[in-house]
């Protein structure tokens, strides 16, 4: 059961991601359209080809998110998806258009995370002071309204910090192991003119001696929030064949999670990657050191320890001595993140922070990493994570 | 000055909302007693108050008086507010504690210097005092 391996990614496209954005302001719905129109371009199909999409929220509509988009990009479908797990929706966008095109419900899905600021609302109401709660629900009847704002656990950087902290008292804590993997990632960034800090290389020393936010958090281990926006489209074994990249085939998922609020999970340092990878890993029928590189939804740096623990790339507690152990580059020993992930390029609005890594993991394995390619990429693993330490998807992707 | 001060209290510190459901809760911290749900059926400890149990998903609760006695699960110091609701009260010592009754709660740390702060030292209760309602903070034993 499970993934046949029988679905695959075979374009993709993505806006430069910006930190102060002047150019033109695209509703979500514009964004949709246009990244829609690129990555079918990039995949060598026509719009005719597409009969499912997968999206997340939409602005322009609280409700009825996935009809608003099919109507406004003209598109018949026959799988019509919303997936609302923050940070792991667009890995989870993929592996559910995997699974309806294996039913033979569709053929060909276009999954999109635009994150462009949208045109000003002339008739804009009072704002809501809840908006800097972040992720955190100041909602009537939310159990975090209650029992989380009025201590001020809320929005990511106090979540994160807390499973740091409980981390460093149960493993010990290398401070900069943690800030190597933001140094080691900015590296990678480099390598990659879409993203923000392209041309702005950093040390361990560095980020160590950035403002330090939520102690044990400093200002560079967590992502800078940027304008940006990507999308891909999976297609039949079929479709693929007519494609002009090499298909990259979604051959294992998973999806995991337990709590909202990580202050109830049974242990804040094991995360719910763990099950969500071995799923994966099981469908595929392959285990950690079969994976070419990684990309790991990088929120925090702490985010990118655990989930290497987690999904058996090591033991758990040796996180920090692994990174020690290796360079995370494109061109290093474990690879990690190889356009920078979102601490290195840059975390784009909305959900499409989390569609940089699979794009990223599709690039590399299509052989189209100029400037970054990892040599013999065929294996990737790819992560989403929500909330704090929410929710988690995972995917395994390999090249035809 | 009108718009000044409605943007005063937007950004007043926030304050819990009870329901039907968790009022005994609130209640019980405005007396100077913290309690907890236990289930009937499966003797499990519930937090947050809910209508069934997280365990066993029985409907048979019951509100129990408890010490309140715990220790320090994680903290962390934030150094700029949470949010701009907070402004003035940094640095935030944000704790989560878990009671000996095993469940976990998100609180204030209070009495206690940032440096002093250690995951798994011994707290007890502390009802702070926010306008109109009581929340449980906790300093430590
Ligand atoms: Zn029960």
């Amino acid at each position: 059961m499970g993934l046949q391996g029988k679905a695959a990614l075979v374009g993709v496209a993505d806006y430069k991601n910006v930190r102060k954005y002047t150019g033109k302001r695209k509703f979500y719905l514009e964004q949709w359209a246009e990244l829609t129109q690129m990555a079918l371009a990039d995949a060598g199909l026509s719009k005719d080809d597409i009969d499912g999409i997968c999206c997340s929220s939409i602005p322009e509509s609280d409700l009825f998110a996935p009809a608003t988009v099919a109507e406004y990009l003209g598109l018949k479908v026959n799988f019509a998806e919303m997936v609302d797990l923050g940070g792991a929706s667009s890995v989870s966008m993929i592996w559910r258009a995997a699974a309806a095109i294996e039913l033979g419900i569709c053929e060909a899905v276009v999954c999109a995370a635009p994150g462009i600021p949208i045109p000003s609302n002339p008739d804009r109401g009072p704002r809501d002071p809840n908006r800097f709660y972040g992720s955190t629900s100041a909602n009537w009847g939310s159990p975090q309204t209650e029992f989380d704002v009025p201590y001020g656990n809320v929005a990511q950087n106090v979540g994160y910090a807390l499973i740091a902290q409980r981390y460093a008292d149960a493993y010990g804590y290398d401070e900069r192991a943690l800030a190597k993997i933001a140094a080691d990632q900015r590296t990678n960034a480099q390598g990659n003119p879409k993203a923000v800090f392209h041309g702005q290389p950093i040390t361990i020393d560095d980020v160590l001696q950035s403002k330090m936010v939520a102690d044990p958090l400093h200002v560079l281990e967590i992502v800078m929030p940027c304008a940006g926006g990507s999308a891909c489209i999976v297609v039949s074994e079929r479709l693929a064949r007519k494609c002009k990249h090499r298909p990259v085939y979604v051959t294992g998922c998973g999806e995991h999670l337990t709590t909202r609020s990580v202050t109830y999970a049974e242990d804040m340092t094991v995360s719910p990657v763990g099950p969500a990878a071995a799923s994966a890993f099981g469908m595929a029928g392959k285990k950690p050191t079969d994976i070419d590189v990684l990309q790991a939804y990088d929120c925090y740096t702490i985010t990118v320890l655990l989930t290497m623990e987690d999904a058996g790339f090591c033991a758990k507690g040796e996180g920090l001595s692994f990174v020690n152990e290796h360079s995370l580059t494109f061109d290093g020993t474990f690879p990690v993140n190889t356009h920078g992930g979102q601490l290195g390029a840059g975390q784009a609005a909305g959900m499409a922070g989390g569609m940089s890594q699979p794009v990223e993991g599709v690039r590399q394995i299509m052989g189209r990493a100029d400037g970054r390619q990892v040599k013999d990429c065929n294996t990737a693993l790819i992560t989403g994570t929500g909330g704090i330490m929410s929710e988690q998807s995972v995917i395994i992707l390999e090249g035809a | 000055m009108k718009n000044e001060s409605d943007n005063n209290a937007l950004y007043q510190r926030p304050q819990p909302r009870p329901t039907p459901t968790s009022e005994p809760f609130w209640a019980g911290l405005a007396a100077q007693q913290v309690r907890l749900q236990q289930c009937d059926d499966c003797a499990g400890w519930v937090y947050y108050p809910r209508s069934h149990c997280p365990h066993c998903l029985s409907p048979n609760l019951t509100w129990q008086d408890i010490s309140g006695e715990g220790t320090l699960y994680s903290y962390t110091v934030a150094q700029q507010p949470t949010a701009p609701q907070f402004a003035g009260e940094e640095p935030q010592l944000i704790g989560v504690v878990e009671l000996k009754e095993g469940v976990r709660l998100n609180t204030v740390m209070v009495n206690v210097s940032p440096e002093d702060l250690e995951v798994g030292m011994r707290v007890k209760p502390v009802f702070f005092q926010l306008a109109d309602t009581t929340l449980l903070y906790f300093e430590p034993s």
